[in-house]
């Protein structure tokens, strides 16, 4: 047996490498955090690596999770080797599947990274309550520990899938060990050919549909034989517990890496056994050593095979000392006496103890920890093995959380450290997403692993917004494999680096530094002044804990270098010269080695910029000498200001502030119900630079207001009263416009919420006639402005919204008056998408109820801390919720019903009691068309008079009807998603919705491809774009939604694009609302997986329209009823070439780069597709209508 | 048979005709069809500075680093594995059009910076280029910056190009230089092999319709030649460098006059593109006509023979040819009287 290889990867690439070897047909969907298992099988299949075989594996994206289970079960019944990858609510779409492939006794190894499936809420984050969901489908389940075993097992299973016919779950934790990059030792090509049977092979395949051999598989069998076939499989369940520890055993061989079912460590004579699955069954084993060297015993059974349980290998794995078993589960099955683990424990134990085997029944206690990624730490296991030392165990126990509520959590010293990373460096590293504070650390590790004998590991947490997102990366290395499973803790990082001058003020980092480490700040104070500019309590923490202070103006070095903004190279070379963990010139060179595989051949001249950046470093960093008292003045200010609300107060400021994890039970709501406009609360600051409003230039056009995705400019009419007493430097002039002579109006931006992507400016069509460049709205850096703006911000939102029913609604200055109830989102700079979710809350937010697919427009609109849907100054505003990603579009048809069915019974209890009401409210009530806002408003106050009414009536009626007036107002429902939704995984939805005849409006924010899980195809991908899964461009045209949509006849379908026509898009949003049946938006959305700065998210809209990309049209049922044609083309014929378009854009550009034939052709096909897309349009729009041809619409 | 044949930079080529930096180099099969038309050698498309700093921008920013901080999203793009960058490809070029043509192939880089790029010449040289054009297309509207700054920028640019290549150098130059003359013998000192007169800026139009700037290309007339044709003129007899004439070559008559004036060879661009290979064979063709009607027997023969120094009086390419021709001027019947 050779020495193996290492190599630095994290869990998903360690399954994945071995997947891809092991299977003929892989079928995925993206979700996280699998998603990067199927991206990797896709990338290796683009380059044509060959599998064990010889082949290259077909790698195929499906509509949705449920889609990838088909086509798995018919590859594996066509003979084909074939997996998925998925997590989560991908997992849960599989079940049918599931039991379907188990039942007909299939081999296959489907791979999960663990995520918690939306209860409450949606998280991404790692627990085992997916795959304890898929307990009774008939799959063995596999759990792995760590990336190495992610690598092993996904090795282990696939043998003894093949061997024992049942097929296997292997699951690992979601993030903590799926996006833990690690030090492993990797398999080599031979072991894994080694560890399949070839034979098993051939077997499967005879065993598969063929004309040679037909057989009938799946048929329908009736209560005479149906119960008799189930327990017919029960010898292959028998038998597979023996047949995986035969794998494990016989990998052992290959690999000297020995797995056991059960596998135990700890003391012999152990007491006290913990038992665990995943990556906590490492932190379990590492405290347990660390508690036996301190005099205690105690063990932990490391649970690997879950299904099927061997009750017999659980029991011998067990010491004969045990006295208390803990078992810990990572799900929670509420209303049960325990969760799957526990309760499989407990009756094992039972079991045994019936049958005469054991002699007395050691104590068991269950609880739960580590739900959505909660960290599980060794002083939570120490909580637990001192809890087992109790005469009574607890039982439903927490870990990690204070349950004020319940009290079922167990108190643990956050303090308690063991002695398995005494000999370990921690550092811990503060950075944007941006600025490659990730990528370089993840070199690092790489570095650090691949150049020395040391372990390495390292851990990301990233924050939750998209614009200006904050990294944090965990990072530990030393003389032995470490498994430690949690983040690097308080004072225990001998290296605390800050690579943003600005989270000085708002994350106590400091917290991390172990004594006489080091901190490294970025900043661009000169090494004097450094000192100066810190927080108070950093100084105080610095000097407490002796640490060395390092600074460097990491931005200038670069920017000389030529490599602007990019600090990451620098960084990480003042990591390595500080941290002396390879002499400097070896660090060095490795960082150039790193930095050379990174760039390549194709980036050499870059690599040459971050070998000047790389040099000129160490002259530029410098060590500041920490006096011996503290200068600062100045603390941390608070994480939200004064006045806000005292939810947002009591609850969301800790959040903002990184303290969530201290949040009680009792704090959270119990439903997953929130406040609305908590957004505004969170101050981000992102803006270099923010607009600046010349109000004598300004025509108060509103174009600033529209194209702004966060919100951030504003404009609003005052009166000349209550413009008296304005702040000094607030901004305002005489509203041009006639009909609100002698009001005044200002555009103010709010400078603390602006991303400064300066898309306004670019939309101001309005220059000085002697200086071209000065606009109605310029940049100008944000510190300077910020205090005034702000106040004059704070000003401006206490000026009251001027009378909607005097302003028109169908202008851009009009409607851009009317306030928007969705703000300041976590959307990135310069987002595509967000502005139309504004402009619907400015037309309909008070009446509006949303329904949301998960997405990018599910984490901007509902991801905590914070909410960019608010209310306005009535309290009314948009409710929004999420379902699933799959099912929005019911789940929005579900609200129209229930609106509906609620407004027919309270009409009828109006009708029951009008002569208490008194007939003309009632009737007026009755009669309210409802469609135009002025009539909903005095439905509003109709309805205001009715409760008020209803309070003296007393009868039963009135009291049902007090419960149901507020149906009486007419609801706009908004469905709204992204394309892969709409296209993909919820178009069957969106498809018999649009066949209704229900007043629901589809928004579908159209990025033309999976925006939030990083850049998937979707069918609503371009043709010859580049995306994953489409490395070689999309061979298939756009699907034609609108098209599909129109051909029902009684859809409202329209195409927009803001950027290319705003008033256009404005008329579109208020006759889809108008529409009293189904209405389909489709907006052009450009986003950053576009491969192009949003900066010019306006220019791209305009190109696409104008290279017939993206005709812009309204298809109006109504027009068909009043004889006319409904369809109306918007945008003239094409009038740039499709490449002019495509050229500035990277997902067209780079597949010139790499296939310059293919390209051209795409660009060519794409071209004449566009074209005859706009002729056909064309067409359709000038075809006469048979006469009397109205619009039948099927209630039935 | 005249002897069309000429030096040029050290190489020996069967004609003064060499294709200009166009696009038509990007394609093999147009290159091909070129030195069927009797291209004596060809000159590529230009590598510039600005599209490979851009495109670094795009690879670093969307291809090659994409991590960007969303726990979701590691990236938005594949792994551009198969990616060839601008240069790559344009070495792939060079290598390309030395296997299929017969003909020394000119590589071009374009661009104003020392930043670095110039390095690229020896990857260019190294790819089998004969020689280097260096055009440094540089607009110096810097009011800070003096005509020696200027000249000093065209000149460090070559001796850093020269410290990398052994292969000719031609440097593209610009008409507006205070003493061309002066400023091409110190072209000459720092290494050059020959200067190409003149780069053609293209110039920026208003559009009226939204106020932009808006760039443009137009083509060259033969109306543009003239001002090359004197300085090849002046210059001719008074450097060692290759004198090659760019800019608004579109017939035989236009080729002539460079020769005459001393070119060693004559670029054409904008004609091939509006008319295409064959538009080369005619001018060749014509070229050979009017030798022969003439009776000379080869370009060296004519080369320069119009050249200022060859002149009985010196001042037809100086100052008082301009009195001479505002003198003769008379307006259209009717403007004026």
């Amino acid at each position: 047996m050779n020495k193996p290889d290492m190599i630095t990867v994290d869990g998903n690439e360690a399954a994945a490498s071995v997947v891809y070897l092991c299977n003929e047909v892989i079928a995925i969907y993206p979700i996280t955090p699998a998603s990067s298992m199927g991206e990797l099988a896709d990338e290796w299949a683009a380059g044509g690596k060959p599998n064990l075989w010889g082949a290259v594996p077909t790698v195929i994206e499906m509509q949705s999770e449920a889609g990838a289970a088909g086509t798995v079960h018919g590859a594996l019944q066509g003979g084909a080797l074939s997996t998925t990858f998925t997590a989560s609510q991908g997992l849960l779409l599989m079940i049918p599947n599931m039991y379907k492939i188990a039942g007909e006794l299939t081999p296959t190894v489907f791979h999960i990274a663990a995520r918690a499936i939306a209860t409450h809420a949606l998280s991404i984050f790692g627990d085992h309550s997916d795959v304890m969901a898929t307990r009774s489908t008939g799959f063995a389940m596999l759990a792995s520990n760590n990336p190495q075993e992610t690598q092993d097992m996904a090795l282990i299973a696939q043998a003894a899938t093949l061997r024992g016919r049942i097929p296997v779950l292997h699951f690992f934790d979601g993030f903590r060990t799926s996006h833990e990059v690690s030090k492993i030792a990797a398999l080599d090509r031979e072991a894994v050919r080694a560890m399949l049977d070839d034979a098993l092979i051939a077997e499967h395949r005879t065993r598969s549909m063929s004309p040679e051999h037909p057989v009938l598989r799946g048929s329908s069998q009736n209560p005479d034989v149906f119960f008799q076939s189930r327990e017919r499989i029960n010898p292959f369940y028998s038998a597979f517990a023996d047949i995986v520890q035969a794998e494990m055993d016989r990998f052992a061989k290959l690999t000297a890496r020995q797995y056991r079912l059960f596998e135990y460590a700890g003391a012999v004579d152990a007491d006290r056994v913990i038992v665990i699955m995943g990556s906590g069954g490492d932190t379990v084993e590492e405290t347990v050593a660390h508690l036996n060297a301190h005099g205690e015993k105690a063990g932990v059974i490391k649970v690997r095979l879950f299904r099927p349980l061997d009750a017999q290998a659980l029991l011998v794995s067990l010491p004969k000392s045990v006295k208390s078993i803990a078992v810990l589960d990572r799900c929670k099955e509420p209303g049960a006496e325990g969760e799957p683990l526990y309760k499989d424990v407990v009756t094992a134990l039972a079991q045994a103890y019936n049958a005469g085997k054991l002699t007395t029944l050691p104590k068991v206690m269950g609880g739960r920890y580590g739900l959505a990624s909660k960290e599980f730490t060794p002083g939570m296991v120490k909580a637990v093995f001192d809890a087992m030392k109790a005469e009574t165990l607890e039982q439903q126990f927490t870990l990690g959380i204070t349950d004020d509520l319940t009290h079922l959590s167990l108190p643990w010293d956050a303090g308690f450290r063991t002695d398995a990373n005494r000999k370990n460096t921690a550092a811990v590293f503060y950075g944007l997403g941006s600025d490659g504070t990730v990528s370089a650390n993840k070199n690092s590790i790489k570095i650090i692993g691949e150049s020395t004998d040391l372990y390495a590991q390292g851990y990301f947490v990233y924050d939750s917004k998209k614009a200006g997102a904050v990294t944090v990366s965990h990072l530990r290395f030393g003389p032995d494999a470490i498994r430690s499973a949690y983040l690097v803790g308080n004072d225990e990082a001998a290296f605390v680096a800050c690579h943003q001058q600005v989270f000085l003020e708002r994350y106590d980092m400091l917290d991390h530094a172990a004594e006489g480490g080091v901190f490294l700040l970025n900043t661009q104070s000169p090494p004097e002044k450094a000192w100066e500019t810190l927080p108070r309590r950093m100084q105080q923490q610095i000097i407490d804990k002796k640490l060395s202070f390092y600074v460097i103006d990491a931005y200038k070095v670069a920017e000389q270098a030529g490599m602007g903004r990019r600090i990451n190279t620098v960084m990480q070379t003042c990591f390595f010269a500080i941290s002396g963990i390879l002499p400097r010139e070896q660090a060095i060179a490795a960082i150039k080695q790193a930095v050379e595989k990174t760039y390549g051949r194709k980036g050499r001249r870059l690599v040459e910029l971050n070998f000047k950046a790389i040099d000129a470093t160490l002259d530029n960093l410098n060590q500041v000498q920490v006096p011996a008292s503290l200068t600062s003045t100045r603390e941390k200010p608070p994480a939200v200001r004064e006045g806000a609300p005292e939810f947002v107060r009591r609850f969301t400021a800790g959040l903002i502030a990184g303290r969530g994890d201290a949040v009680p039970v009792s704090l959270m709501p119990a439903d997953g119900t929130f406040p609305l406009g908590t957004a505004a609360w969170e101050k981000r600051n992102l803006a270099l630079e923010i607009p600046v409003w010349e109000a004598d230039l300004c025509t108060q056009c509103g174009k600033c207001v529209f194209v702004c995705p966060h919100s951030a400019i504003r404009s609003r009419l005052f009166t000349a009263d209550a413009a008296a007493n304005t702040p000094a430097t607030f901004k305002h002039v005489a509203a041009r416009s006639k009909e609100f002579a002698g009001a005044r109006i200002s555009y103010q931006v709010a400078p603390e919420d602006c991303t400064g992507c300066g898309i306004c400016v670019e939309a101001c069509p309005i220059h000085d006639k002697s200086n071209v460049s000065r606009k109605a709205l310029n940049m100008a850096p944000q510190p300077p402005l910020r205090d005034a703006e702000r106040d004059n911000f704070a000003f401006f939102l206490g000026l009251p919204e001027y009378d909607r029913e005097k302003v028109k609604h169908t202008t851009i200055p009009g409607a851009m008056l009317l306030d928007p109830l969705f703000e300041f989102s976590g959307a990135c700079s310069g987002c595509g998408e967000t502005p139309y979710i504004r402009l619907a809350t400015q037309l309909f937010g008070d009446r509006m109820l949303i329904a949301n697919a998960t997405g990018c427009s599910s984490i901007y609109g509902g991801n905590l801390p914070t909410t960019p849907y608010t209310t306005n100054s009535e309290g009314r505003g948009p409710a929004w919720n999420n379902s699933l990603f799959e099912d929005n579009a019911e789940f929005g048809l579900g609200l129209r019903l229930a609106a509906d069915q609620l407004m027919r019974y309270a009409r009828d209890l109006v009708k029951t009691l009008a002569n208490e009401i008194g007939g003309e409210l009632s009737e007026q009530i009755l009669n309210a068309q409802q469609r135009e806002e002025a009539e909903i408003r005095a439905q509003q106050s109709r309805v205001a008079a009715l409760l008020d009414k209803l309070k003296s009536i007393q009868k039963p009626e009135a009291r049902s009807l007090e419960a149901v007036a507020e149906y009486l107002i007419r609801r706009s429902v908004w469905i709204i998603g992204g394309d892969g939704w709409a296209y993909d995984i919820g178009y069957g939805g969106l498809d018999h919705v649009l066949a209704q005849p229900y007043d629901v409006n589809f928004l579908v924010l159209d990025t033309e491809v999976y925006s939030n899980t990083g850049g998937q195809t979707s069918k609503a991908t371009p043709l010859g774009a580049v995306a994953k899964f489409s490395a070689g461009g999309k061979p298939a045209r756009k699907k034609d939604l609108a098209r599909i949509a129109m051909d029902y006849e009684h859809v409202y379908v329209a195409q927009v694009a803001f950027g290319a026509k705003d008033v256009h898009t404005l008329r579109v949003f208020h006759e889809a609302e108008s529409y009293p049946g189904p209405s389909l938006i489709i907006a052009y959305s450009p986003c950053i997986a576009h491969g192009v700065d949003l900066s010019n998210n306006l220019r791209q809209q305009d190109l696409a329209v104008k290279s017939g990309h993206w005709p812009l049209f309204r298809y109006d049922p109504r027009e068909r009823e009043a004889g006319k044609n409904p369809l109306r083309l918007d945008s003239p014929e094409t009038s740039i070439p499709f490449k002019e378009f495509a050229s500035t854009e990277t997902r067209f550009t780079m597949l010139a780069r790499s296939h310059p034939e293919e390209a051209a052709a795409f660009i060519q096909a794409a071209e004449a597709a566009a074209r005859l897309r706009y002729a056909e349009y064309k067409e359709l729009s000038e075809m006469p209508l048979p006469s009397a041809n109205k619009t039948e619409t099927d209630h039935g | 048979m005249v002897d069309l044949s000429t030096d040029y930079l050290g190489l020996k080529l069967k004609n003064p005709l060499v294709p200009s930096a166009s696009p038509l180099s990007r394609s093999l099969d147009e290159a091909r069809k070129l030195e069927d038309a009797g291209a004596a050698a060809l000159v590529m498309y230009s590598l510039f500075e600005e599209a490979l700093r851009s495109e670094e921008a795009m690879l670093d920013r969307f291809l090659l680093d994409q991590t960007i901080g969303h726990a979701e999203a590691s990236g938005f793009m594949p792994a551009p594995h198969a990616y060839r960058s601008s240069l790559d490809h344009y070495l792939e070029q060079i290598h390309a059009l030395k296997s299929s043509l017969e003909i020394p192939v000119i590589a071009s880089l374009n661009g104003v910076s020392p930043s670095g790029w110039i390095e690229l010449g020896a990857e260019l040289q190294q790819a089998g280029a004969h020689a280097l054009e260096l055009n440094v297309y540089y607009v110096a509207g810097n009011i800070e910056q003096t005509g020696h700054d200027v000249e000093q920028r065209y000149l460090d640019l070559l001796r850093a190009l020269r410290a990398r290549v052994d292969i000719p150098i031609v440097m593209k130059l610009a008409p507006y230089f205070s003493s061309l003359p002066h400023f091409v013998r110190q072209v000459e000192k720092a290494g050059a092999q020959g200067v190409s007169l003149f780069n053609r800026f293209f110039q920026p139009d208003i559009y009226l319709e939204d106020l932009s700037i808006v760039d443009q290309l137009r083509l060259s007339s033969s109306e543009d030649s003239l001002l090359a044709m004197r300085w090849i003129a002046i210059l001719y007899g008074r450097t060692r460098l290759s004198l090659a004439a760019t800019g608004g070559v579109h017939t035989a008559d236009d080729a002539l006059k460079m020769l005459l004036a001393g070119a060693d060879v004559v670029h054409m661009a904008s004609a091939l593109l509006q008319h295409g290979p064959s538009r080369l064979a005619e001018v060749l063709d014509g070229i050979r006509v009017w030798m022969e009607t003439n009776e000379y027997e080869s370009v060296t023969q004519m080369k320069g023979s119009l050249s200022q120094q060859h002149q009985k009086d010196p001042s037809v390419f100086a100052r008082e040819s301009y009195i001479r021709v505002l003198d003769s001027f008379s307006p259209p019947d009717g403007v004026w009287r």
